[in-house]
């Protein structure tokens, strides 16, 4: 065969070989098709452990009973009872060796999450009983007043 | 005749096209697809949304958002709550001010730039409080629609974006029929909310519903006819988001309306 068909071939040879090369290291074992098909199973199986291994922040109320037993055993008397410590306090993570401390939220907004009057009619919202936050000691945080894990009036401070 | 520098520019695109998986190219047979299909795993996660229940408080979108590591103060989020109000007028108003991380702490519907709209109690006639997150369909179309593989459907139905393939096209979030994915602020991948896949996988909630005080949101496996949720799911009536779009989504809600979309 002539030259000028000979080399551009073996230019040709040479760049499917090396596609093929960086290929074979770029592209991971675990990828592939897995038990969906090829529409919605195409990945990278190692991924699913991944995500597996991502970090738990929020460790729930039952985590807290034991060193807060006294602010546990207030509330849970209480219809505050059903709010999570850590919707108020954030997520322990590894509290208490990181962080030490969780927040204290005392902004009125907290509250108001819930307590801001809105009377809808087919919502859990219009059974909670609500303050105008404009006509209720306005300025204040309410935690100066009501006991926030025992909000019962005979709570009030 | 063919110059030298055409025919190097077809063979490279030649040689890229031959490099896409061989694998891709290979015939499947119905038979094949079906036993793909069939379930190997016991598993499958489904969500039930109770919109009575919700008070609009906003604590699972906090949670969310913190146990995820979604920046707090961007304005993206995987999972939030919407507020519809019907006024006597025949009007709908929703709004989701920055997703409901706050809670809803006002009357006034949020307009974004029109400002707000104080509407009179006496003026509603339905007001209720509707929570959203990724409806991890059976038939995801944003998996379709993925290019690289970067995102997928888990064999127990959950749907992962893998952030180490995503090139970031954006075609999932433009394929999403729900709105549910974004850009994540750190990582410039493609994001969504995958049930908290690492709380499951340990036996716990996810974030939202343990955050949720009123028991709005749960989670269970419908391939377990035990599950509480699978029984409700199963046995009563409860609607699901699109349907018209044949996306097959596993979050059901009980009370939905005609005005949630
Ligand atoms: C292993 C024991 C332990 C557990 C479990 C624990 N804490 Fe603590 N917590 C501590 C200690 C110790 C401190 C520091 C007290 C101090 O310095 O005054 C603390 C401090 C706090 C503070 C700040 C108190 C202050 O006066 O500033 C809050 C709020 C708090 N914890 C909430 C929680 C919540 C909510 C949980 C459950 C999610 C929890 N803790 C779980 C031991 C614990
Ligand atoms: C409704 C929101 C809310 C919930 C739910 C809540 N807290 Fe608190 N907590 C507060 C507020 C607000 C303060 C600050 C009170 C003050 O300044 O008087 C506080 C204070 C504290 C403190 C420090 C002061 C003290 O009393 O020792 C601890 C510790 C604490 N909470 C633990 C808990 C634990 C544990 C739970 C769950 C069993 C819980 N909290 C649930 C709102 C809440
Ligand atoms: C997640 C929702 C939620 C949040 C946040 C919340 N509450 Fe409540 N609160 C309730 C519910 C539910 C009740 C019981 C229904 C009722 O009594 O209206 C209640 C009851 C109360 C009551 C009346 C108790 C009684 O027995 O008379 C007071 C006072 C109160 N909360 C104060 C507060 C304060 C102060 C805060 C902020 C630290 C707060 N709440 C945050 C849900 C919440
Ligand atoms: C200056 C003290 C004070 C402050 C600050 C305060 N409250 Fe009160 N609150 C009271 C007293 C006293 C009552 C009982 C008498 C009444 O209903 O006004 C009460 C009653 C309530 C009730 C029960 C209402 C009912 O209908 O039974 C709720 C709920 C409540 N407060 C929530 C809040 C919230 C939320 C805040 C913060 C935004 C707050 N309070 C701030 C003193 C206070």
């Amino acid at each position: 065969m002539n030259n000028h068909v000979l080399r551009p071939l073996l230019v040709v040879i040479l760049l499917v070989v090396l596609v093929l090369i960086v290929r074979a290291f770029y592209v991971p074992k675990s990828f592939g098709v897995h038990q969906r098909g090829y529409m919605y199973g195409w990945y990278r199986d190692a991924n699913v452990e991944d995500w597996k291994k991502f970090k738990v922040k929020y460790q729930g109320t039952d985590y807290c009973k034991d060193c807060h037993a006294k602010n546990h055993e207030t509330i849970m008397m209480t219809p505050h009872a059903i709010i999570p410590c850590e919707d108020c306090h954030g997520p322990a993570v590894d509290h208490p060796s990181d962080p030490a401390k969780l927040t204290i939220d005392k902004s009125r907004e907290l509250c108001l999450r819930c307590h801001y009057p809105l009377a809808y009619p087919t919502s859990g919202r219009a059974n909670i009983r609500g303050v105008d936050p404009e006509k209720h000691n306005p300025g204040m945080e309410c935690s100066l007043c009501h006991n926030p894990h025992k909000p019962g009036l005979e709570g009030l401070k | 005749m063919i110059s030298r520098r055409d025919f190097i520019k077809k063979t490279v695109i030649g040689v890229a096209g031959a490099s896409i998986p061989v694998a891709a190219l290979e015939l499947l047979t119905p038979r094949r697809l079906r036993a793909e299909k069939e379930d190997k795993s016991r598993v499958r996660w489904v969500f039930l949304v109770d919109t009575y229940k919700c008070v609009g408080c906003g604590m699972c979108v906090k949670a969310c958002k913190l146990e995820n590591e979604i920046p707090y103060d961007a304005n993206v989020t995987r999972t939030w709550v919407e507020r519809y109000v019907t006024t006597k007028d025949g009007k709908v108003h929703a709004d989701t001010p920055k997703g409901a991380r706050d809670g809803f702490i006002t009357s006034k519907i949020d307009l974004g730039t029109d400002g707000s709209l104080d509407i009179r109690k006496e003026d509603i006639d339905k007001a209720f409080f509707v929570p959203k997150l990724c409806n991890q369909c059976e038939n995801p179309p944003c998996v379709q629609v993925c290019p690289v593989g970067a995102t997928y459907q888990a064999p127990d139905g959950v749907v992962l974006v893998d952030r180490s393939w995503c090139i970031g096209c954006g075609y999932c979030i433009m394929g999403c029929p729900y709105g549910v994915r974004f850009f994540h602020p750190v990582y410039h991948t493609a994001e969504k909310c995958n049930f908290c896949y690492h709380r499951i996988n340990k036996g716990l909630q996810t974030a939202c519903v343990q955050a949720c005080p009123f028991g709005a949101r749960r989670i269970g496996n419908i391939k377990d006819p035990r599950d509480p949720v699978a029984k409700i799911i199963t046995t009563e009536r409860v609607a699901i988001l699109k349907e018209e779009y044949g996306t097959k989504p596993q979050v059901y809600y009980i009370g939905l309306d005609k005005e949630v979309k």
